[in-house]
């Protein structure tokens, strides 16, 4: 077995007196579909962002692709191993984040094309294939502000998928959807997660797709993993009390 | 609006001649009532003007060397918004970056420029300044710092519009969206690129109608520089008033002159302004294209 891709260890993480993540360890091999769920204000947002160092993390290690970086040096003393990480790392928002004054083919581009090496007509290319895979290629030309949420989110992936990362974060990328437009963003998702060629870490609630293309599930419990299993023995009614009480919840 | 009372809601009430005026004033629409209330207002200066021996004809020879001057000003503007565009593109970094140093030259600049009178910085400038060169640096240096009038006047209000634009710019760097800088990090961009690239065109459109203002009442500031001292080619219209008014002992003539010419020219500009702004707006809303 190859050597993990994401390894998570002893990552604590406090905003001044609050303590939010109170020692994750988590390790995910290559083309693992990671999700994560939990209560609000359990920590899983915070867990993510400290994966890509959008929130610093107060104690423990974060490797990404073999390289690691402690906490405790604040990310502007080491601007460029964070950058570097971040671009291993792609991240899908809840709110988008689309750049508005953009076209969405701009937005897609925009990343590659300040950062990379390639060629203007390479990141074209790679850039309307990735339209074309969220089914938006004929969007390229429109402003993210003419497009539904759903629409909007896949941009976000193609967009986050540009920069060819290893490991993709996903946000509840469907809780800020209609309930229509859930299925389009999975779909997405799930077509990402049967490539096998992208490790995904996702927060949803959105439990049939769990079941369907996680390949394990980890319930966040007040800054902890509480517990985490397979989805098949997650639904099969005997987990930790706390665990089943919140998915006898959701279900 | 107030509504006046009507015969179904007051029946028993008689017409008086308030009243009836009061109904007739209904019909007459707002705007005409307003432009009639300018005209009694210029009617009565220009009353009182001519009752005072205002002498047209005066006025009428030299109103355009008056007006001609304007160039001076919307020129003195141009390069004054240019540079202090640039001051509060740089002051705004420093307002919101976390570097103590950049922050701290950034808020004693905002707080020393805007706390003291502009007309106190514009001497500064021009006689203040080469005196500390003087003092400090050797004579061929010291040099560099006297400036003519009109170099000391626009640096002058540069920096002191700069500082308020400071304050624009960093509430409309402020005002964009935390995700967008937090998106484009995540994408790995640095926080140079994050800036250029997704905060400021954000803010560009954000800040614009308060930089339009800025201009405006910079436009009007140019005037100030004139009591540095000028030449008869950089006069402004202020100046060119003052001399020929004071030669002529035309004062009210040509100060009058001066006062439209720079209302006539903030007019001018506050109307593109107002256009400009409909048009940014529109850049946001969600709207299907023509068909056409
Ligand atoms: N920047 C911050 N400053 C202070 N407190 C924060 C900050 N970000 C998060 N928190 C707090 O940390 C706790 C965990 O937040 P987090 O967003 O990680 O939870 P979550 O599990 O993602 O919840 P949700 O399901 O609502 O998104 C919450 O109590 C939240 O208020
Ligand atoms: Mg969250």
């Amino acid at each position: 077995m190859s050597a993990p891709i994401v390894r998570v260890a002893g990552l604590h993480k406090s905003f001044g007196s609050l303590e939010v993540l109170k020692g994750v360890d988590m390790q995910i091999n290559a083309g693992e579909v990671i999700v994560v769920f939990g209560r609000s204000g359990s920590g899983k947002s915070t867990f993510l962002r400290c994966i890509n160092f959008l929130e610093e993390p107060t104690q423990g290690t974060i490797e990404v692709a073999g390289r690691s970086i402690a906490a405790g040096i604040p990310t502007r003393f080491r601007r460029k191993q964070v950058q570097h990480l971040r671009r291993t790392c792609g991240m899908v928002f809840q709110q988008f984040n689309l750049f508005p004054h953009m076209s969405v083919l701009d937005n897609v581009m925009e990343a590659p094309r300040r950062i990379s090496t390639q060629s203007a007509k390479q990141v074209r290319d790679h850039a309307m294939s990735l339209l074309a895979d969220v089914g938006l290629a004929d969007k390229a030309a429109e402003y993210p502000i003419r497009l539904s949420g759903g629409q909007q989110q896949r941009v976000a992936i193609a967009r986050a998928l540009a920069m060819r990362p290893q490991v993709m974060l996903f946000d509840e990328p469907t809780s800020a959807l209609d309930p229509e437009l859930i299925h389009e963003v999975l779909a997405v998702m799930r077509n990402l997660a049967q490539d096998h060629s992208t490790t995904m870490i996702v927060v949803t609630h959105e439990m049939g797709f769990a079941r369907e293309v996680a390949t394990r599930m980890c319930f966040f419990h007040e800054g902890r993993i509480h517990e985490q299993c397979e989805p098949e023995q997650m639904f099969d009614g005997s987990r930790l009390p706390e665990t089943q009480r919140f998915l006898d919840a959701v279900m | 609006m107030p509504v006046a009372p009507t015969d179904e809601a007051v029946p028993h009430q008689r017409h008086g001649l308030a009243q009836s005026l009061e109904l007739y004033s209904l019909k007459v629409p707002f705007r005409i009532k307003v432009a009639a209330v300018w005209l009694v207002i210029c009617g009565l200066l220009l009353a009182g003007f001519l009752k005072s021996g205002f002498d047209i004809a005066w006025m009428g020879d030299h109103a355009f060397a008056i007006a001609k001057a304007v160039w001076v000003t919307i020129a003195f503007s141009i390069i004054a918004i240019s540079l202090a565009v640039g001051l509060a593109l740089l002051g705004a970094q420093g307002r919101v970056s976390r570097n103590p140093i950049a922050y701290g030259i950034s808020g004693f600049y905002t707080s020393f420029f805007r706390g003291t009178p502009l007309i106190v910085q514009l001497f500064l400038w021009y006689l203040a300044l080469p005196q500390l060169a003087l003092g400090l640096l050797p004579q061929q240096y010291a040099t560099w710092f006297i400036w003519p009038a009109q170099v000391a006047g626009i640096v002058g209000i540069a920096f002191n519009y700069g500082a308020y634009m400071t304050e624009i710019f960093r509430s409309g760097i402020e005002a964009v969206p935390h995700g967008q800088a937090e998106a484009a990090a995540a994408l790995g961009m640095s926080p140079g690129q994050q800036m250029r690239r997704i905060i400021l065109p954000q803010a560009t459109r954000i800040v614009i109608p308060a930089t339009g203002n800025e201009f405006i009442a910079m436009m009007k500031d140019t005037a100030l520089i004139g009591l540095l001292g000028t030449t008869l080619l950089w006069a402004d219209p202020f100046r060119m008033a003052q001399l020929s008014g004071k030669a002529d002992f035309r004062n009210l003539e040509a100060l009058i002159a001066a006062a439209l010419v720079y209302w006539g020219l903030t007019a001018v500009f506050s109307f593109f302004q107002r256009k400009l702004e409909e048009r940014m707006s529109k850049g946001y809303v969600r709207q299907v294209k023509d068909a056409s």
